[in-house]
């Protein structure tokens, strides 16, 4: 083994100092990571935790964001009670590690995916999209997550899969709401096959550039944002590729009050209450509800020629 | 009045005050939520109904405890109904929808829930103005028969509450179990139970005071 002296050393071996700090931070870098793999947590799984190498989306809208603070406390997720304070209050026992999502029904390729390469499975967007209770509230929300197309192209559907229907979770134990049958669980939503391809609709993990918080769907949910908001279900553990239209939860519910595609649509009213206006969240007077939530240049053509009274 | 019953009902009156006083204190602190509007309308109603429970246990609870006393309650329990009422219907057409006459119009027309509650607010104004002393005694035996309005007022309370929300009927329920057993007790046999009720507890209470003589 060959003895190194002092005088060895070529001036061009040495590191210039910024090169070595930089080294410096990806083996720091590299060691965190290396900790969280020991402890069997990803990084990243924490809410309120950024979430690296977002891109900005041309899908986002240019309107005035809805407070993080109210984005996280006033939501609607039965599982964990019926109050708008309840998710953020009980949430906290939901445990988002380890996850999984099974990828299933008329599909080439079922897979059961982790969360944690779902994560990786495409580019993650910033997506500031508007969000529209069926309640007749609205927020702003910047969410992150990728198209929801990616997944779908690489189940690869068959001739057979007309509708995509999606699972929450369904443990009594981590969502206290469960043990009150409000609704029938676990929670069920559909979309249109060509619905849920529609570049628009995403699975979102995250909002604020931050891991999505318990109470607004973690780990992984869907966003469609021309619909209602219940259309865009919680904490996924499911999506199945099936011929027939889903029987969603909100339709077993109350049929004659919810439709399956639930579009936001001024000018079909809820049975009990007016959808023509809406109150946005931070706004004192309501506004006048758009057509599709306002993506009707984006999505109108999914329904040309049906009667949208019909197909409410 | 005596000096005592005048500091109760004062106390009864501060009390009455606590849900506006609340509403105040997390407005300024900024502790209604994201939807304030909602909040104070949703709280601004159920203490509206609350009041009518309230001001309908007054009597069933005369006659289990025959405390006649109670009944100087009656008029300021109804009356704070009727205020909390005031202020969730100025909350809607105020804060909810901003004086669009028409738009309120098509909503009590259209939508049973506001049908049911316009309903029983506007029944309310009456037995409000009709309330006074003065009225009781111009009105003679037809005051009392006006008053009992007051039962169908609570009906429609709890209807309205039962068509507005979404799934959830657990609250509503409640309220309206409580309007039934109220209602129920002064049914004539609900009467008598009060009676047989209070009979031992008189008698309970006497035979205590015997063995402490």
């Amino acid at each position: 083994m060959p003895i190194l002296h002092p005088n060895d050393i070529v001036s061009s071996e040495i590191t210039p100092p910024e090169i070595y700090r930089e080294r410096r931070r990806f083996m720091q870098g590299m060691g965190a990571l290396a900790a969280g793999a020991i402890l069997g947590v990803a990084p990243e799984a924490g809410a309120g935790v950024k979430l690296a190498g977002v891109r900005a989306s041309a899908y986002s809208i240019d309107e005035d964001k809805t407070p993080y603070k109210d984005v996280t406390t006033y939501n609607n997720f039965y599982e964990f009670g019926t109050g708008k304070g309840d998710p953020s209050e009980n949430a906290g026992s939901l445990k988002t590690r380890p996850w999984t999502v099974a990828v299933e029904g008329e599909v080439a390729n079922p897979k059961t995916y982790d969360i944690d390469a779902l994560l990786k499975l495409a580019p993650l967007e910033e997506r500031v999209y508007r969000m529209r209770c069926v309640e007749g509230w609205s927020m702003v929300i910047p969410w992150v997550g990728f198209p929801l197309k990616e997944l779908i192209r690489r189940a690869a559907p068959t001739g057979n899969a007309r509708y995509v229907e999606f699972v929450t979770l369904n443990d009594p134990e981590q969502m206290p709401g469960l043990r009150r049958r409000i609704l029938s669980w676990p929670y069920l939503e559909g979309l249109r096959l060509d619905e849920a391809m529609h570049p628009l609709a995403i699975l979102a993990v995250g909002l604020y550039g931050e891991v999505l918080p318990n109470q607004n769907g973690a780990p992984i949910r869907l966003v469609v944002p021309w619909k209602y908001g219940f259309k865009s279900a919680k904490s996924i553990v499911r999506i199945r590729f099936v011929e027939k239209p889903p029987l969603t939860t909100w339709m077993a519910a109350a049929p004659r009050e919810y439709g399956f595609y639930s579009n936001v649509n001024p000018e079909v009213d809820h049975p009990r209450w007016s959808q023509a206006r809406e109150r946005r969240i931070g706004e004192l007077s309501k506004r006048d509800t758009l057509m599709f939530n306002g993506y009707g240049a984006q999505v109108a053509q999914l329904y040309r020629g049906m009667d949208l009274q019909k197909f409410f | 009045m005596p000096t005592a019953l005048r500091t109760l009902k004062a106390g009864v009156f501060l009390m009455c005050l606590l849900p506006l006083a609340r509403l105040v204190y997390l407005g300024g602190v900024g502790g209604l939520g994201a939807n304030p509007i909602e909040f104070v309308t949703h709280s601004t109603g159920t203490w509206a109904l609350t009041g009518l429970m309230v001001t309908l246990s007054v009597t069933p609870l005369r006659r289990l405890t025959g405390q006649a006393d109670l009944l100087r309650y009656r008029r300021m329990l109804g009356l704070f109904a009727f205020f909390y009422a005031c202020l969730h219907f100025v909350t809607y057409i105020w804060l909810d929808q901003f004086f669009d006459l028409a738009a309120i119009a098509k909503d009590i027309v259209k939508r049973p829930f506001v049908t049911v509650g316009f309903a029983a607010f506007i029944l309310l104004v009456p037995l409000a103005v009709t309330s006074t002393h003065a009225m009781m005694r111009r009105l003679g035996r037809r005051w009392q028969r006006l008053h009992r309005l007051v039962y169908l007022i609570a009906l429609l309370g709890v209807v309205h509450y039962l068509w507005l929300v979404k799934k959830d009927l657990t609250e509503p329920l409640i309220y309206g179990g409580i309007l039934a057993l109220l209602l129920a007790l002064r049914l004539p046999w609900g009467a008598v139970l009060l009676q047989a009720a209070r009979n031992r507890f008189v008698q309970a209470g006497s035979s205590d005071m015997r063995s402490r003589l």
